[in-house]
């Protein structure tokens, strides 16, 4: 309100003071909470359902996913060190971490794209004849967790791109601050579905 | 865009547009009151399409064992008469009036993010043409708006596909505007125009972008489930596989009851402006209103399963959704009295507006009253898929929320046109409409109770249900009449010359009306600093010692416009690229029917969109 105005910048004038990027970022992930959250209620309700195999724990390796949540997380610390470095204004560096945090991503990513070949070759769909609940919930939700992760990495690199190129406000600091909100948003939400899926045991299915 | 003023001078991937006049300018506008418009029109265009499906069910039931559609007909048509009406007409309407007003009632320039109220309204509209692109690519959704599954997910034709990816797109299109919406309420307000100073239209405003943020995701999530089942036979409610349908509805209600509140409480919003006007009496209970609203808008999210009721949750979870249900009666009541003690004692004026106000009250009273019989478990299990649930919908919703949007456009015509709808005429419309509507869905309660079946395609003579029927028909038509008679005055007040001989003519209350009409495209040439509620009024009037109104002189307490400071004010340019990647979506829709080919074009065509206004410089060079 009035009060804020005096020590604000004319264009960063708001009513709370925040920017409006900032508030809406925060609105949008509240919404995304909902979206995992239905996402994962679902996951969570059929778990332990399905009527044929392969089951969980014919295919899960546990290891090699708790690799690649490693790589994930620790994406978080190159966001932080890049955002670091960006209000420092070293932005060569700032790329750097960006760049890094982006190849995480993407090792992550991948690791994600060769887990579920390798489900797909053990026999485990997302639908048609022969599929399972387990295959339709878990394909969805790491799924859908996946392309939040690939949207991720096309906006980290569109940031490099544009502060390379120049495109950027001169205060580069705040759309990685940004992009790093998103980002340490789908990180999170990886730490609730690798427990969830991952970690916490299965119910014995019906026969085995 | 806060960080927009220190971007350093460059060129975008194509020149920014420039023309805020001509014909390509609507394509291209950021302005929120010219999108405001383009939702209005194009959701009265679907209003009337959904009027049409709804004079072909009428015209269906006129008589018993009927043939002038077929079953499979008549599926298509009452649901996409259900999903126009609501998610094309009442809902973009709706945002039609938030688009235009919210930043002229708390004194801003635009909403905080203009590109992507563009984004919204395209992603709208294509998603709407979308779904109605159903007819001619083998048959419309015919699954009734909520759609349940395995119905939904095994039926043969295509309609339900198109259903799951158009509410889709259209869903992402409300989120973007909900999101852009509250962020410009909470974030956009004119010096001293505090939370509690903002008109009941703008709270009324924000609850419903916070119910559109919180529950269109889970719909979202909702309807993938469906398309994946419906596209790869994935197995979300295939009961075979151990899926379960009723998860369908859990996550669609959950959506659905929320946005029963987000068809109303625009209407609300809009009657709570309209009743202090023409009662010349600020609203009674200002508080208590907006703390209802706010109220309706929790536990809005508590109440889902009294959809439910007859599906088996068993009398713990139907007793417990009785109660919240009935407890959400409590603030939406506190309204009604509310808008009683505005009008109590009042200097009433019934002017078209007012006459909208008042009927959009008195038939949601109506439609109130029958929904709590729904809270009653065992009344409901006689009630659910009869007419006597239609009747109740639609007097809420009819008689609530659409009487109060006409309400508003009869209000708010002066302002956005610079012209007076002919007021006999509105009253015309006004009268006939009533009566056609009581007409049309007073009987439905009978026939409801009577027996008759919702969504049935005929009935025989022998049930005794034709002469309610013929009555309800009758009503429809004079429903359409109604409509007919405000487009012709529409028209014929648009083929006048604009001007107001009174810039102020309802002599309202609120901001808004301290604008020129239409207003700049600046909307003030000052922002305003607010002193209190009801700003205009008060910088109208003042009181004098015996507390009688005495007119403050004009330009006594206003700020004189000063209009050598119009270059000083900079306006983003208009752009192409909310259009650009609104239209990559509803191709991605397409691929996911047809080809990846496509899917793969309108990711590209998206990212272009997105890229390209990332890129953007904030004015053109």
């Amino acid at each position: 309100m009035a009060d804020t105005t005096t020590h604000a910048a004319p264009a960063e004038h708001t009513s709370t003071g925040l920017p409006s990027t900032k508030l809406a970022m925060w609105i949008f992930l509240a919404s995304e909470c909902l979206l995992f959250g239905a996402l994962i209620t679902t996951y969570v309700l059929y778990r332990g359902s399905s009527t044929t195999p392969p089951y969980q724990h014919e295919v899960f390796d546990i290891a090699y996913t708790s690799v690649s949540s490693f790589v994930l997380l620790a994406s978080s610390l190159t966001m932080v060190l890049s955002l670091v470095a960006a209000e420092k204004r070293d932005f060569a560096r700032m790329r750097l971490w960006l760049v890094a945090t982006a190849l995480l991503g993407m090792t992550f990513v991948g690791g994600q794209v060769y887990e579920f070949t390798s489900f797909y070759h053990e026999g485990l769909k997302i639908g048609g004849p022969g599929s399972n609940l387990f295959g339709t919930t878990f394909y969805t939700l790491t799924g859908f967790h996946g392309v939040h992760v690939t949207v991720g990495i096309l906006m980290l690199l569109s940031l490099v791109g544009m502060s390379w190129a120049g495109r950027l406000p001169d205060d580069q600091a705040f759309p990685v601050e940004m992009v790093g909100l998103y980002w340490h948003f789908v990180d999170i939400v990886w730490i609730v579905i690798f427990t969830v899926v991952y970690l916490i045991p299965q119910p014995k299915p019906p026969g085995t | 865009m806060a960080t927009a003023a220190s971007v350093p001078a460059h060129r975008g991937i194509i020149r920014r547009p420039t023309a805020t006049t001509g014909w390509l300018s609507w394509f291209t506008t950021i302005d929120h009151k010219k999108i405001g418009i383009l939702y209005g029109v194009s959701a009265f265009a679907f209003f009337l399409v959904g009027g049409a499906e709804a004079l072909l069910i009428r015209a269906q039931l006129a008589k018993p064992d009927n043939t002038l559609l077929n079953a499979d007909q008549y599926n298509q048509i009452f649901t996409m008469h259900g999903l126009t009406m609501i998610f094309l007409f009442v809902m973009p309407m709706s945002a039609a009036f938030f688009n235009y007003f919210i930043p002229l009632m708390i004194g801003a320039r635009d909403v905080a993010f203009p590109r992507l109220n563009a984004f919204s309204y395209w992603l709208f509209l294509f998603g709407g043409l979308f779904l109605y692109s159903s007819w001619f690519l083998g048959g419309a959704p015919n699954g009734g708006w909520f759609g349940y599954p395995p119905n939904s997910t095994t039926d043969p034709s295509i309609g339900m596909t198109f259903y799951a990816i158009g509410l889709i797109l259209t869903g992402i299109a409300s989120s973007a505007g909900a999101i852009n919406l509250a962020v410009t309420v909470i974030n956009m307000r004119a010096p001293g125009m505090t939370f509690f100073r903002m008109p009941v239209f703008v709270w009324m405003g924000l609850v419903v972008q916070f119910l559109l943020a919180f529950s269109l995701p889970i719909v979202t999530v909702a309807l993938f489930e469906m398309l994946f089942d419906r596209r790869w036979q994935t197995n979300f409610f295939e009961p075979a596989a151990g899926g379960k349908p009723l998860l369908w509805q859990n996550l669609f209600w959950l959506f659905a009851h929320p946005e029963v509140y987000i068809l109303i409480l625009p209407a609300f919003g809009i009657i709570s402006e309209i009743l202090p006007v023409f009662s010349r009496k600020p609203l009674f209970g200002y508080q208590f209103v907006v703390f209802s609203g706010i109220a309706i808008g929790f536990i809005g999210f508590g109440v889902w399963a009294h959809h439910m009721f007859a599906v088996g949750l068993g009398p713990v979870a139907n007793t417990a959704f009785g109660i919240t249900t009935a407890i959400i009666a409590v603030p939406t009541g506190i309204k009604i009295f509310n808008w009683m003690g505005t009008m109590y004692g009042g200097d009433l004026h019934f002017d078209t507006p007012m006459l909208m106000a008042v009927g959009a009250v008195s038939m949601f009273v109506i439609g109130g009253l029958s929904g709590v019989t729904h809270a009653v478990v065992p009344s409901d299990y006689q009630q659910t898929d009869t007419y006597y649930v239609v009747a109740h919908f639609h007097y809420v919703l009819f008689g609530g929320a659409v009487f109060g949007l006409f309400g508003g456009i009869y209000y708010w015509w002066p302002k956005v046109f610079a012209r007076m709808l002919n007021e006999f005429w509105g009253k015309v419309q006004f009268w006939i409409m009533l009566i056609g509507f009581n007409l049309t869905f007073g009987p439905m309660h009978i026939l409801g109770l009577g027996g008759m079946i919702r969504r049935e395609y005929t009935y025989p003579a022998s049930l005794g249900l034709t002469f309610w029927n013929q009555v309800a028909t009758v009503g429809a038509f004079l429903i359409a009449l109604s409509v007919l008679i405000f487009i012709v005055n529409a028209i014929v007040t648009q083929l006048r010359k604009p001007g107001l001989e009174n810039e102020d003519p309802w002599d309202a209350r609120t901001l808004e009306w301290t604008t020129s009409s239409p207003p700049p495209v600046y909307n003030f040439e000052e922002i305003p600093v607010v002193h209190a509620l009801d700003e205009f009024w008060h910088r109208k009037y003042a009181e004098d010692k015996e507390g009688r109104l005495i007119r403050v002189p004009a330009g006594a307490s206003d700020d004189a416009p000063d209009t050598h400071r119009e270059h000083a004010i900079h306006l983003p340019s208009p752009s192409f690229w909310p259009l650009v990647a609104a239209l990559g979506l509803p191709v991605i829709g397409y691929g996911v029917l047809y080809s990846w080919w496509l899917v793969g074009a309108g990711a590209l065509l998206a990212i272009v969109g997105f890229m390209g206004w990332a890129m953007e410089p904030p004015v053109a060079d």
